[in-house]
């Protein structure tokens, strides 16, 4: 569970910097969401009805409401990346996962996602791990990543 | 052999961008300091803009002086900078805040300055995690050297710059969604009139621009409006930053005078692939429309596309071989707009999803010949009827598509089609 009142004493009292809360919340969450109760807290904080949070929170495709893995592979569906094989990664990664697009493996330690153009196409397919946009992927490449973030998670 | 010319992408690749002093022993920050040294009074600063005939880049070409000039006067303004970069195949933006970070710090300060606003945000779409921490990191050095900040280098100019983080949603590159998602609500655009320039950020006279118009202040600033028109078309001076990727040697963005001809550009990302032969090019992103052989020969400006009934847009160049399939790609498109539609009105949100699936019934053999022209005038109804841009553009891709290849629709219907991607 985030600290919520931890990351909530650091921003104003403020609609304004909604979004920027509403990430790191999600950031700090292990389960990569926005719980009820957090949303709850973040009304309560920049002092707007918990519908308007609602509101922002459910519109915008990088928020979750409801758990996801620890880590989120997120990729690019756009056109660019589709031709230079992006449609097979996603196969890949449904097989690899055992999960569909919006799933998360049984472990807990992944969920897949697409996402619009990351803005990487010169070096298509590309996908984004986290944090992390990795460009020019391979099912072999995006396999080593996978086992890495298992291992290091395990320890 | 066509070459490139760097008036934004200058120093990209060539300072660490990390380093202020580099990127001030590269000529960043001269602008402003000749702005303050000379004493140029801000409505100088607005009429140079105007005479430069800089145009937005991020799509629409309004005349950057102009929104200026158009500013209500008001105690409190803002600049917005719009880095959501949304549209899909451009990668400009990134390059600029990846590469140069100083660059467009000066060129909102010097915007600031102009229009009479202290305050400016930069909208940095929520995945762009690293251009995000580097303009972060930029400003905070520009602050602590007093490039930032109130009375900049001892003048009398105040200014302060914060990086707004968005969340994933294309229609936040639209100006009032992006002043909606400011101000922490839902990305949905707004009425206009009232325009952002009127009445913007909290309600306050707004101005927004785009990275590469921004980037392009200093180098007017400091060279002058006639420099910058030595550049580019008599309606589209300077430069643009066009990313080329898809069937190209060396996928990339490249930065060429306005009115570069297509085949030019192609040439400058080391041609088209080695053994694929050239069948067409979808110019400006999802936005865009396709052009076919006998688009090569286009000046790329802002009038040029808009000659054949398509638009520069974002600059961005998908070029398609000959081994990849329209109604595929433009399938892909028609599921973009459907899924970034915000849905606030009906002829998009309704709209979007019947296009794909129409597109859908098309492509896989199920489809009659009249659901082409009733894709076409359900997208025709689409621009007539909605709220904002997204909604209006899917007529682009879409006519664009079925004008110049509508064999390959036409051979769809005939023969089920296994869609690769759905």
């Amino acid at each position: 569970m985030a600290d919520l009142s931890g990351i909530l004493a650091k921003y104003p009292r403020s609609a304004e910097c909604l979004l920027d809360i509403l990430h790191e919340i999600q950031d700090a969450e292990p389960g990569n969401y926005l719980s009820e109760g957090a949303l709850t807290a973040v009304a309560e904080h920049v002092r707007i009805p918990l519908s308007r949070v609602l509101s922002t929170a459910s519109f915008y495709s990088m928020f979750s409401l409801k758990p996801r893995g620890r880590h989120i592979i997120r990729v690019c569906e756009s056109p660019p990346c589709l031709l230079a094989g992006g449609e097979r990664l996603i196969a890949y990664l449904k097989e690899k996962l055992g999960v569909e697009v919006g799933g998360t493996s049984e472990d807990g330690s992944f969920t897949l996602e697409t996402t619009a153009c990351l803005g990487a196409c010169s070096g298509a397919p590309a996908v984004m791990i986290d944090e992390k946009v990795h460009e020019g992927v391979t099912e072999e490449r995006l396999g080593r990543i996978i086992d890495e973030l298992r291992g290091k998670d395990a320890i | 052999m066509p070459s490139e010319t760097r008036i934004v992408l200058e120093n990209v690749g060539r300072i660490d961008p990390e380093s202020l002093e580099q990127a001030t022993s590269a000529g960043a920050y001269t602008a402003l300091r000749k702005v303050i040294e000379e004493g140029i009074p801000p409505e100088r600063v607005v009429e140079e803009v105007d005479r430069s005939g800089l145009r937005g880049r991020g799509g629409a070409g309004f005349p950057t002086g102009k929104k200026w000039s158009l500013l209500a006067p008001g105690d409190e303004k803002y600049l917005i900078c719009n880095a959501d970069e949304g549209e899909p195949g451009t990668f400009k933006d990134r390059l600029i805040m990846e590469g140069d970070p100083h660059r467009l710090i000066e060129g909102m300060i010097l915007a600031g300055y102009a229009i009479g606003a202290e305050k400016g945000y930069i909208y940095i779409r929520g995945e762009y995690t690293e251009p995000i921490e580097r303009m972060e990191r930029a400003i905070l050095a520009a602050r602590e050297a007093g490039l930032l900040g109130e009375g900049i280098l001892g003048s009398s100019i105040s200014f302060d710059i914060e990086v707004k983080r968005g969340a994933g949603s294309y229609v936040c590159g639209e100006e009032t969604a992006m002043i909606e998602s400011i101000e922490g609500k839902r990305g949905y655009p707004r009425l206009k009139p009232p325009y952002p320039g009127s009445a913007g950020l909290w309600g306050k006279p707004t101005v927004v621009n785009n990275v590469e118009t921004l980037a392009n202040v200093p180098p007017i600033v400091n060279r002058g409006a006639a420099w910058f028109r030595s550049f580019g078309t008599e309606s589209s001076p300077g430069t643009k930053i066009f990313p080329i990727f898809g069937a190209v040697n060396e996928p990339k963005a490249v930065e060429a005078e306005m009115g570069t001809r297509l085949s030019d550009l192609i040439e400058l990302a080391g041609g088209i692939r080695d053994g694929s032969r050239f069948k067409a090019a979808l110019i400006g992103g999802a936005a865009g429309a396709f052009l076919g052989p006998d688009g090569l020969e286009i000046g790329l400006d802002f009038e040029g596309p808009a000659e054949r009934g398509g638009v520069l847009g974002s600059g961005a160049i998908l070029v398609i071989d000959d081994g990849s399939s329209i109604p595929e790609i433009l399938h892909g498109i028609l599921r973009f707009f459907k899924h970034e539609s915000c849905g606030q009105c009906a002829p998009c949100r309704a709209g979007t999803a019947r296009t794909v699936e129409l597109s859908r019934r098309i492509l896989t053999g199920v489809g009659r010949e009249s659901d082409l022209d009733l894709i076409l005038e359900l997208a025709e109804t689409m621009e007539a009827t909605s709220f904002c841009p997204l909604g209006q553009s899917v007529i682009l891709p879409v006519r664009s598509a079925l004008t110049l290849f509508p064999d390959e629709f036409l051979s769809c219907l005939k023969e089920p089609h296994a869609i690769a991607y759905d």
